[in-house]
């Protein structure tokens, strides 16, 4: 008897898996940032319930599992991707799901981002005749942007992995995938299980060390931080 | 009263309860040069805010050629646009090289292209021996150098007024002449400047008006000689006579140490 066909294994799931996931990951990253952004922003520079909100929403938003998140928008409220393809649905509801929760996390990233470029340069900007919304593009956020690399290629990481969660309501990413093969198969569970470890390695590892490590590109020096 | 840069009138400020401003009024006449002082506390960083209305004054009245600030059909952002502010922890934008900490302002704001606020910038870090700089950023700078760009940065705008916030008062001492320095060359320039500051030779060689505030009023006001020979209030007297103490006495042991070093 022969030992399973490792290689052929990786290929099916890295062509009949990935896709998804990815898909998954770059559009709950995506409305992650721009929610969480705003949340951030909102937490920062907005009026009393602005902030109230915002900070209502990281902690209800934190509290939920993230599979509950799945079901509410894919099973849990079905009419509510009426303009989808119905095939498409579930797929779209784990882009939400996990767009709104990385929101909380994202928010969280942000406002620190945003809080330690400090407010002498906002200042400085303001007195140059700079409006806040030219404040906030042209100083603070290309350097928040810059701060919150490493932590953000944290999260990205955290949404990659959790995009796992949409194989409970069927769609065909990394882990639905390989399920699929076991059930043929039982003897495959293992190294369906190793080669998908090795996948998921593969997409955050590299990301994670490269930003982790790099700072985003800037290194700290005293107080200060120089751009490289 | 064309010459009339700027005008303060009768500035109010509290904060909660602590009143840090109680009536202040002064005029700026172009190309003069203001120095204010006084004890730490006494508002004074609070004033030059309250006058690019950074922070606006809770009653009062400022004027910018003319024109009074708050006004509901004056766009503030183009006054402040038109008053210069150096900071005393130089606030330079982190991100940007110093030439670009300069050119942002008179491209974004003033809304000159991108070569013309280079150029601007540039003639404007010429301006204070900072051009050799221009492409480092702020953290490769000493605090000394970092300053000087931080007064290119207001001199590129081609401000009215350019307002100094203790300019020097968070260098080490040795940085410090090359930012007076620069600020005595603009100053015989004719830029009109208000700054506050505690640097006693750089008033007494360029102040035309100097002010004393304590407790958010002004106390005294005067000419440089008037404060070195003759205060009238006990108040600056002291002040005056720990000034003296503190820096006086500093330098005549920097005289003694270079000295020895002679021998």
């Amino acid at each position: 008897m022969q030992g399973p066909d490792i290689p052929r294994l990786f290929a099916v799931i890295m062509e009949r898996g990935v896709p998804a996931a990815l898909q998954i990951t770059f559009f709950g990253l995506g409305l992650g940032l721009l929610a969480g952004l705003s949340l951030a922003l909102m937490r920062v520079y907005g009026t009393a319930p602005m902030r109230t909100f915002a900070e209502l929403y990281e902690k209800t938003l934190r509290g939920i599992p993230v599979l509950v998140l799945i079901y509410i928008f894919t099973f849990g409220v079905p009419g509510l991707f009426w303009f989808v393809d119905p095939l498409s649905r579930p797929i779209v509801g784990a882009y939400v799901a996990l767009g709104i929760r990385s929101a909380a996390y994202q928010s969280q990233i942000f406002r620190g981002a945003i809080l330690s470029v400090g407010e002498g340069q906002v200042l400085a900007a303001r007195s140059l005749g700079m409006t806040n919304f030219q404040a906030q593009v042209y100083i603070v956020l290309p350097q928040a942007f810059k701060i919150a690399l490493p932590a953000w290629s944290n999260e990205y990481a955290v949404v990659i992995k959790d995009s796992s969660f949409a194989s409970d309501v069927g769609v065909f990413e990394i882990l639905k995938v390989s399920l699929n093969i076991t059930a043929s198969d039982p003897r495959l569970w293992l190294p369906a299980m190793l080669v998908v470890t090795l996948i998921y390695f593969i997409f955050t590892y590299p990301v994670t060390r490269y930003f982790g490590k790099k700072g985003g590109g800037m290194a700290q020096v005293g107080r200060e931080i120089v751009w490289q | 009263m064309s010459d009339i840069v700027l005008r303060v009138e009768d500035v109010w400020k509290s904060f909660g309860d602590l009143q840090v401003l109680r009536g202040i009024s002064f005029d700026v006449a172009e190309s003069e040069v203001k120095v204010i002082f006084g004890p730490s506390g006494s508002g004074k960083s609070t004033l030059l805010r309250c006058i690019n209305y950074l922070d606006p004054p809770d009653k009062g009245e400022i004027y910018l050629r003319g024109k009074r600030l708050g006004d509901p059909d004056t766009d503030i952002n183009k006054i402040r646009s038109r008053i210069g502010f150096v900071f005393q922890h130089f606030n330079l934008f982190a991100h940007l090289k110093a030439i670009d900490n300069v050119a942002i302002g008179p491209e974004k704001v003033l809304g000159l292209s991108k070569e013309e606020a280079r150029e601007r910038a540039m003639r404007a870090l010429k301006h204070v021996k900072m051009d050799k700089w221009a492409d480092h950023y702020p953290a490769q700078l000493s605090g000394g150098q970092q300053q000087r760009v931080g007064i290119a940065r207001a001199l590129a705008m081609e401000t009215d007024v350019i307002l100094f916030d203790e300019p020097t008062s968070a260098l080490d001492p040795e940085l410090i002449g090359e930012v007076l320095q620069t600020m005595l060359d603009i100053a015989k320039e004719g830029t009109t400047m208000v700054v506050v500051t505690h640097e006693m030779g750089f008033a007494r060689s360029v102040a035309d008006e100097m002010i004393f505030i304590d407790g958010g009023v002004i106390v005294e006001r005067g000419t440089p000689h008037h404060f070195f020979t003759s205060p009238e209030s006990e108040r600056v007297q002291q002040f005056l006579h720990k000034l003296d103490e503190l820096y006086g006495q500093t330098r005549d042991e920097r005289r003694t140490i270079a000295e020895r070093d002679q021998e």
